[in-house]
């Protein structure tokens, strides 16, 4: 525990930055309170109406069920694949380790756009073989986000493994155990937390992905980011300031019952 | 003997899928976007050649640089401030400081772009505030140009820069500072003389992520430019969709990507990998 604390230049500075941070997050619930069909500061008059667009609108809802498919299939196609090669590299150390990890982490340390050039380039390439299974395709988007998100899911799990006693899997292997039954009934339930926050984490970064997504998609396949990024682009809905304020709480809840969850298990 | 075999085979069948689905999606169209920036419209290096000559593709490329400066710089200064809180605060104050970082760091970049807009467009609050109380008569162009992006990009990476940062302070011993107080150093000189130089490691991690992030940046300049502050990523993105050069588009890529790794190789060989995070 520090014992030496900021003094108030310092704590004013920082509550300058605070209100920095939060600033543009509380800007957008008057906008989405507006009575207008523009963007525009409500006078006087409020009105729920951008939220029930979000309800109404068939546009709306059927993004989100398309992100939450994308997301749900990325993520589990990522989780395993991370998973598989963590195990991997955790339980026979095999050589060039160094390398295949810095191999599978470079989605994450190039350039998003370099990345979004180079899906670019495969699913219109797949697109030329399969009209199902390629640019502007729900499938090819899964694809391409799993792309994106596996190096994650790889680091949370390797963290966590990395955390993990290996005198357990050597007595399991002493015992007899074979690959398969360490892998699943000693390695995996000690990971249990590791590999859940691999696939949430996953599944978050497909749910909110844009910069990809962009390069990817054109008319079918449009996702909830997507079809936000069309509605700031042109005329901006206010719509989307209801659906920025429904994310927002979302998050602000997430977050306190994380750290709710958190401070019971007397962590910290 | 057998087990040695056995050991190998396991490994290879577990990391084959991952390298494999890797190498096919991601490797490989990789080398494409590469043979496109050598091949189309025409074989041979023309695309560079532009790339060098075009003072279009160069104003990017500056302006790109100069925002990423001035966004690391800015943004480095402002997570300091509020990491000295969140590390060495008071609990309260930790839980506050904790709030105010991780509420916008999990939040989608669009989210973020679009309260900018809320904010500083020409009917937004600020404008809307400033006109009702008579300090300015036509609202002020705060979006739609460089300082919107400075200011959006600035916002979406202070959480980034925060966490090498905390962790170069997390590990700093406070004998340290007690006992540059003890000896009669001011609050600001134990500051300046003791404890920014020993989170140096943190500052220089904190702006190498932000810098990197801000030379790929495409969402926030695009929204909050209005198309008028291009950036190197949103030209790479016009080159394929709106004026289709793909092979432009593809050397820019390739471009980008040799400096992002000439610019991490640089600095792993002045600062150990470890000390970054």
């Amino acid at each position: 525990m520090p014992t030496y604390r900021p003094g108030p230049v310092s704590l004013i500075l920082a509550a300058l930055v605070a209100l920095f941070l939060l600033l543009p997050l509380l800007a957008v619930i008057p906008v989405s309170l507006t009575p207008t069909r523009m963007l525009a500061m409500p006078s006087g008059e409020l009105s729920l109406r951008h939220y029930r667009a979000l309800i109404e609108d068939p546009r709306w809802i059927n993004s989100i069920l398309l992100s939450i498919r994308i997301g749900v299939v990325s993520s589990a196609f990522s989780t395993v694949l991370a998973l598989c090669f963590s195990l991997g590299v955790w339980m026979f150390q095999p050589r060039f380790t160094a390398a295949l990890v810095g191999f599978v982490l470079l989605p994450m340390v190039v350039p998003p756009v370099v990345s979004a050039i180079t899906l670019y380039f495969l699913l219109t390439s797949i697109s030329g073989v399969s009209s199902f299974f390629g640019y502007d395709t729900w499938l090819g988007v899964a694809m391409a986000h799993a792309v994106m998100t596996v190096p994650f899911a790889t680091v949370l799990i390797l963290v966590s493994l990395s955390q993990l006693d290996r005198r357990i899997d050597l007595a399991a292997r002493g015992l007899g155990a074979t690959v398969w039954e360490r892998a699943t009934r000693i390695i995996m339930p000690n990971i249990k937390f590791g590999i859940v926050t691999a696939a949430l984490l996953s599944f978050v970064l497909s749910w909110e992905e844009i910069g990809v997504t962009l390069f990817i998609t054109s008319v079918n396949a449009i996702t909830l980011p997507r079809l936000m990024w069309m509605g700031l682009r042109d005329n901006i809905d206010p719509a989307i300031a209801a659906l920025s304020v429904i994310l927002i709480i979302i998050t602000v809840l997430v977050l306190a019952a994380r750290s709710a969850v958190v401070r019971l298990r007397g962590g910290q | 003997m057998k087990a040695y075999l056995s050991d190998r085979m396991g490994a290879a069948l577990l990391m084959a899928p991952l390298l494999l689905f890797l190498g096919a999606a991601y490797a490989w169209p990789f080398f494409g976007v590469v043979n496109w920036s050598f091949t189309l419209p025409e074989p041979g290096l023309g695309q560079y050649g532009t790339l060098l000559s075009d003072p279009l593709v160069q104003s990017v490329f500056v302006r790109t640089l100069r925002i990423a400066a001035i966004v690391t710089i800015v943004s480095v200064a402002a997570a300091y401030a509020i990491t000295v809180v969140w590390v060495r605060g008071t609990p309260a104050q930790r839980v506050i400081a904790e709030f105010c970082i991780l509420v916008p760091f999990w939040i989608s970049v669009l989210t973020r772009a679009f309260g900018w807009v809320a904010l500083l467009s020409n009917r937004g609050l600020f404008n809307t505030w400033l006109q009702a109380i008579g300090f300015i008569s036509e609202p002020l162009t705060l979006v739609r140009n460089e300082f919107g992006v400075i200011v959006g990009m600035t916002h979406f990476l202070i959480p980034f820069a925060v966490f090498p940062l905390a962790s170069s302070m997390h590990s700093l011993d406070d004998r340290v500072l007690l006992a540059a107080r003890g000896l009669g150093s001011s609050r600001m000189r134990t500051f300046w003389s003791v404890f920014v130089p020993m989170t140096r490691s943190g500052i220089i991690g904190s702006a190498l992520i932000v810098f990197v992030f801000s030379l790929g940046f495409f969402v926030t300049p695009a929204i909050l430019g209005g198309g008028r502050s291009v950036m190197v990523a949103e030209l790479i993105y016009l080159r394929i969709f709106q004026s289709p050069d793909w092979g432009l588009g593809a050397a820019i890529s390739v471009v980008l990507v040799l400096f992002v790794g000439a610019l991490m190789a640089l600095l792993f060989r002045y600062v150990r990998p470890k000390q970054l995070i």
